[in-house]
């Protein structure tokens, strides 16, 4: 079991700086994430677009803003619980909250924070009869251990930087790659989509397009799939398929949480960020209160407010006075220390 | 403040006639979002920069809409439902010559 001060589910930018914030006032974190790695929706979906209205920076790349969050809560050493969903939550007598994922890790801590923004992303999936049959039986739709691809035969689905990058990732392993897409034309880093080409010139790959993916078969784990491309159809064995059409967030199981639900968003109060569970908190773009805004710089201020009382659920009685970090310095639970340089005071004149 | 109408069919089958401002830099998913005509969290996932689909929708009215970009016929290529008539509404921004659009808002 991982115990920690606070479960936070979510680790977008809001999760991630609630991390900071926590770890100023001495609170730990743990953080759970249904996608492989943190950053949420701006590394998942837009990781390479700016972003202009973060404070303090006329102009960052979604994915520089999650890597610097990063950066930030690193001393504070968080936990992650990765590629695995927040599926139920039990508040036991001692007042601590069990949260089990889909994986069934279990998670204790006295506070939990939803950060989970418009829910957990769950992979977009064609509409190909069947194809339930065989997940997790050589179809998945997230790579998570690339390795069990090694030397087999994978079909790739999508026209993305996903599909892009894992083709290019999987046949540097030694996979036998065919990459399918429904038109000629590939949308993604044009670095990404060159090496592609040179991998189908370099025939370390087969690229067939326009095509789609129409039916699947196998008897227990998938053998192989008809596509159809130029009207006709082609049977081409294969030991997984790998679908990538994108992901689309879901409220999932944390609406099944008795959580008060006001269109898809989980409702606060405005003071603490507090949802009507005492211990559980809502912050980012999955709550919603009255003036409500999806912004990352709310998110933020939520973030920060939310600490404050969880240090109060976490420390009953004890006194916490706001501290400046360019005064007091940040001391990290690694052991690192950070502060301003102290003035040099020497006589210029000897 | 200057105005268009717009007739949408939200996922239910439903028939709505709204006002959308042609002044506010908005466009045609915003305009569904602020309506509520669908569920939050089930449109303009990605705020809108045709990089999801999610506000994908059929152009059943004969408007001269502004050509369809690179990115937003790649996403289109990757969406599922989608027709001759598809376009994403975080594309399609309200002027004065969408007035009397009508559209249908595709299945999730």
């Amino acid at each position: 079991m991982i115990k920690t001060d606070i479960i936070i589910i979510g680790s977008g930018p809001v999760g991630l700086f609630t991390v900071f914030e926590a770890g100023l006032l001495k609170m730990r974190c743990h953080l759970i994430d249904a996608l492989a790695k943190p950053g949420g929706q701006c590394s998942e979906i837009y990781p390479k677009k700016p972003i202009y209205d973060i404070p303090g920076f006329p102009e960052i790349l979604a994915d520089d803003l999650t890597n610097n969050l990063l950066e930030q809560c690193k001393q504070f050493t968080p936990g992650f619980t990765l590629g695995e969903r927040a599926e139920h939550i039990k508040k036991q007598d001692n007042g601590l909250f069990l949260v089990t994922t889909n994986k069934g890790t279990i998670h204790e801590a006295p506070v939990v924070v939803i950060a989970a923004g418009l829910g957990s992303f769950e992979p977009r999936k064609p509409q190909i009869e069947n194809i339930n049959q065989f997940e997790e039986k050589g179809i998945e739709y997230i790579i998570k251990d690339p390795e069990i691809y090694k030397n087999k035969k994978v079909i790739i689905a999508g026209g993305g930087d996903s599909a892009l990058d894992w083709t290019i990732f999987l046949s540097n392993l030694k996979a036998d790659v065919t990459l399918i897409h429904r038109r000629n034309e590939f949308r993604g880093a044009l670095d990404s989509v060159e090496k592609v080409r040179n991998l189908k010139n370099g025939n370390k790959i087969n690229l067939i397009t326009p095509a789609e993916i129409k039916s699947v078969h196998g008897t227990e784990m998938l053998e192989g799939v008809t596509i159809i491309s130029n009207n006709q159809d082609k049977y081409i064995a294969c030991d997984h398929l790998i679908p990538l059409f994108g992901l689309a967030p879901k409220l999932g199981p944390i609406g099944n949480w008795n959580l008060e639900i006001e269109n898809n968003a989980i409702k606060v109060n405005t003071f603490d960020y507090q949802t009507n569970i005492p211990g559980i908190f809502a912050i980012g773009d999955i709550n919603t209160y009255p003036g409500k805004l999806k912004l990352i710089l709310c998110g933020f201020h939520e973030a920060t407010l939310m600490c404050q009382s969880a240090f109060k659920i976490i420390n009953p009685g004890k006194k916490n006075i706001l501290k400046y970090t360019t005064v007091s310095g940040i001391d990290g639970f690694d052991g690192s220390r950070k502060e301003a340089p102290k003035a040099v005071i020497e006589a210029i004149n000897k | 403040m200057p105005e268009v109408k717009i007739k949408v069919v939200d996922r239910d089958g439903k028939s709505h006639e709204i006002e959308a401002p042609t002044d506010m830099s908005m466009n045609l998913m915003e305009v569904i979002r602020g309506y509520n005509l669908a569920p939050e969290g089930t449109i303009g996932t990605c705020g809108g920069m045709a990089m999801c689909a999610s506000c994908q929708c059929y152009i059943l009215s004969n408007h001269n809409l502004l050509e369809i970009s690179d990115d937003e016929e790649a996403m289109l290529s990757e969406a599922f439902n989608v027709k001759s008539n598809s376009r994403l509404g975080c594309q399609i921004f309200i002027s004065d010559e969408l007035n009397g659009l009508e559209i249908e808002i595709a299945p999730e």
